[in-house]
């Protein structure tokens, strides 16, 4: 029996707008042949999570470049846990300080990618580290 | 015929005779690359000469500053009147941190002020609304009633700097806020100046930040048009923005031909929404647009769409007034183009962007920080970019004589050549019933993810290089400091927001606001109910959840 697809969905948390990079990975991962679902901007981390779990994906990806992703990514995997879906894997990118690095894998990101990470890397990452759940 | 005859010939047969020097030497020594393309991907030639620009026609498509078609400028007399206006956008945290921003900009020497707002006054929410969470005052000025407002523009001379404000959907509002602003300094309407840039094409297409769905957001446009037309002469009252279409990935052609379709779409709603006559309002629509790393082909791009609008106000719509066929706008470097590894080289990249923002005539300009790609500018870096500016104007000597490179075989070529491209995409939208139509079929947003994932992929396999990212990769990181918005922000603004509302006349607001309902309701101008509004200390959420309420919610359709 063939390995079901990982499912990915890649998601725009808060009011940013800046979508060029989410897009770009949601094309990237569909072409890597995953499952890719696109929220679209303006989320907010309670939509997320519920389509999320909804949607039954492996991954959530999250963007954001307006600065607030110190409240929505810890947000977005507290939710998943307060549901109990905490095995889906939240990676993050966007505008994200350095400094900002620790309070976000405290809160439980597993993975944050920021501008020059090339869509290899990610992919490469997500192979490693993501197993579809049957 | 742009040459002479014999000219011609000899170029022939110098042509020929080179053209075999050129088969002898990369005999030896081969090209380094097969192909060569500027940034968006255009080919371009290893040499170009005087038969590249034969068929131009020197009185239609070239002519001199200040004559149609205004492909050598707008102002007959260049930059030696007055220079580009050095408006650095700007706007972090509560209004009295911009403020404080402002007075040392104006302080530095930058002659316009441009407002950067933050995502829940961009979205046309108040800082204590839940969607708002986490965002206040992160990527720009948090603004929620006339009070803040009045706070930024302390010790502004409303009267003598102009104002550019990046607001959209809320536009209206903020307007109306800086009309009442000046209406309780004193200031008459008719001396402010200044633009808004209430361009919502644009967010659909690009930049995504909505409330209503377009034919109503175009509405609230011309409603601001209109207004202006009558009370605020000097008010730039649409920057049609190509800016924001190019950061998210356009080429330089889709940026140019989009742009100006979307400013089509606006003439032809004002027409026919308002009555309007094109020269009642045409020399106040102003553009904005990305000045990006490809040197040349953006000097081209900013040449070929004064070029462009000129025709098509002249021949499409009949405009009389000279004024309506300028097209003058706003240029910013791009964002995009900086790299967050080796941050010191992005001052050398805005500094070429803006010199082709220059070379290609820009109004107005801004300049990015070298620390733009990890952060708000720190007060360092923004003075290291307006330097930059300085220097191109007072020490370069570009600004000495108008349009320096008109009659480049190459400069030329591309700039035709980016305007057939760019008439070609305004035929096809044309065709698919304009540019509200097309966009509800997804045709700009998809032919720039198209352009955005190719030029992710050129990245990745080397193909384009960004230097310090994909090649010549240094492991050390170069530290340097970062502005930071503390969370504290958000807590002050909401103890502020709480305060206005306690001492504010409720009732007087409650009575504007339903004002404005029925003003909406009845399809009436806003502008007027909208002032009242926020003149009673109407916050921005509220006055936009009236718009809500009538016109309905535009949601991302998220197309990838």
């Amino acid at each position: 029996m063939s390995e079901r697809k990982i499912r990915i969905m890649v998601a725009k948390p808060g009011l940013d707008g800046h979508d060029r990079g989410a897009r770009v990975l949601a094309r990237c991962f569909r072409d890597a042949g995953f499952e890719v679902i696109y929220t679209g901007c303006h989320q907010t981390p309670e939509q997320i999570a519920a389509s999320a779990i909804q949607e039954d994906v492996d991954l959530v990806g999250l963007s954001c470049l307006s600065g607030a992703h110190r409240y929505l990514f810890p947000r977005v995997v507290e939710l998943l846990k307060q549901q109990e879906a905490e095995d889906i894997c939240v990676i993050g990118g966007g505008i994200i300080p350095e400094a900002d690095f620790p309070m976000l894998y405290d809160a439980g990101i597993k993975a944050i990618f920021t501008p020059g990470a090339s869509l290899d890397s990610i992919v490469a990452w997500v192979r490693e580290n993501v197993r579809p759940d049957f | 015929m742009y040459f002479v005859k014999e000219v011609l010939e000899q170029s022939k047969v110098l042509k020929k005779k080179w053209e075999d020097s050129v088969r002898k030497m990369v005999g030896k020594t081969p090209d380094q690359k097969p192909r060569w393309s500027t940034v968006s991907d255009l080919e371009i030639r290893r040499l170009y000469t005087p038969e590249d620009i034969k068929d131009m026609d020197f009185e239609n498509d070239i002519s001199y500053p200040g004559e149609f078609p205004f492909l050598r400028g707008n102002q007959a007399t260049g930059y030696r009147g007055k220079y580009w206006t050095l408006r650095m956008f700007s706007g972090m945290g509560s209004a009295a941190d911009t403020n404080k921003r402002w007075r040392m900009l104006i302080n530095s020497g930058q002659t316009g002020l441009s407002t950067a707002f933050d995502y829940p006054t961009l979205m046309g929410y108040d800082t204590d609304d839940p969607k708002a969470r986490g965002e206040c005052g992160k990527c720009g000025v948090a603004i929620d009633t006339l009070e803040d407002f009045l706070q930024l523009m302390d010790g502004i001379p409303m009267d003598k700097v102009t104002t550019s404000m990046t607001i959209n959907p809320p536009a209206s509002v903020l307007w109306a806020m800086y009309c009442a602003a000046a209406d309780l300094r004193g200031i008459p309407l008719a001396r402010i100046g200044g633009t808004i840039q209430n361009d919502m094409l644009k967010e659909f297409i690009a930049q995504k930040t909505f409330m209503c769905p377009p034919g109503p957001s175009v509405k609230l446009i011309c409603d601001t048009v209109e207004f202006g037309a009558s009370h605020v002469p000097l008010w730039n009252t649409i920057s049609i923005s190509g800016y924001h279409i190019r950061e998210a990935g356009a080429t330089a052609v889709q940026e140019l031909a989009f742009t100006i379709r979307d400013g089509m779409e606006y003439v032809e709603n004002v027409i026919a929404q308002k009555g309007l006559n094109i020269d009642d309002f045409a020399p106040r629509l102003s553009f904005f647009f990305n000045s990006h790393i490809d040197f040349f082909e953006e000097i081209a791009k900013l040449r070929a769409a004064r070029r462009i609008w000129a025709k098509l106000m002249r021949d499409r719509y009949n405009a009389k007034n000279p004024r309506s066929l300028w097209m003058r706008y706003h240029t910013q470097t791009a964002g995009c183009s900086l790299t967050a590894q080796q941050p010191y080289n992005n001052v050398v990249r805005t500094a070429i962007e803006a010199l082709a923002a220059v070379l290609g005539g820009t109004q107005s300009l801004h300049t990015n920080s070298l620390d733009e790609v990890l952060c708000l500018p720190s007060d360092h870096a923004v003075e290291i970019a307006l330097r930059t500016q300085q220097i191109i104007a007072e020490e370069s000597g570009v600004a000495n004589t108008i349009d320096p490179l008109a009659g480049s075989y190459f400069v030329e070529t591309l700039t035709n050549e980016i305007e057939e491209k760019t008439w070609e995409y305004i035929h096809k939208i044309d065709d698919m019933g304009g540019m509200i139509a097309a966009i509800d079929r997804g045709f700009p947003q998809l032919e720039i993810a198209d352009s955005a994932y190719r030029f992710q992929k050129q990245i990745d396999a080397g193909e384009k290089i960004m230097v310090g990212m994909n090649k010549y990769v240094n492991d050390d990181v170069q530290k340097i400091p970062l502005l930071d918005i503390d969370d504290s922000v958000e807590q002050e603004q909401i103890k502020r927001l709480n305060g206005v509302r306690r001492r504010r006349d409720n009732r007087a607001v409650t009575k504007s606001l339903n004002d404005l309902k029925n003003t909406c309701k009845n399809g009436k101008n806003v502008m007027p109910c909208c002032i009242e509004a926020v003149k009673n200390y109407a916050s921005v959420q509220e006055i936009c959840d009236v718009y809500r309420d009538v016109y309905g919610e535009y949601h991302d359709p998220g197309l990838f």
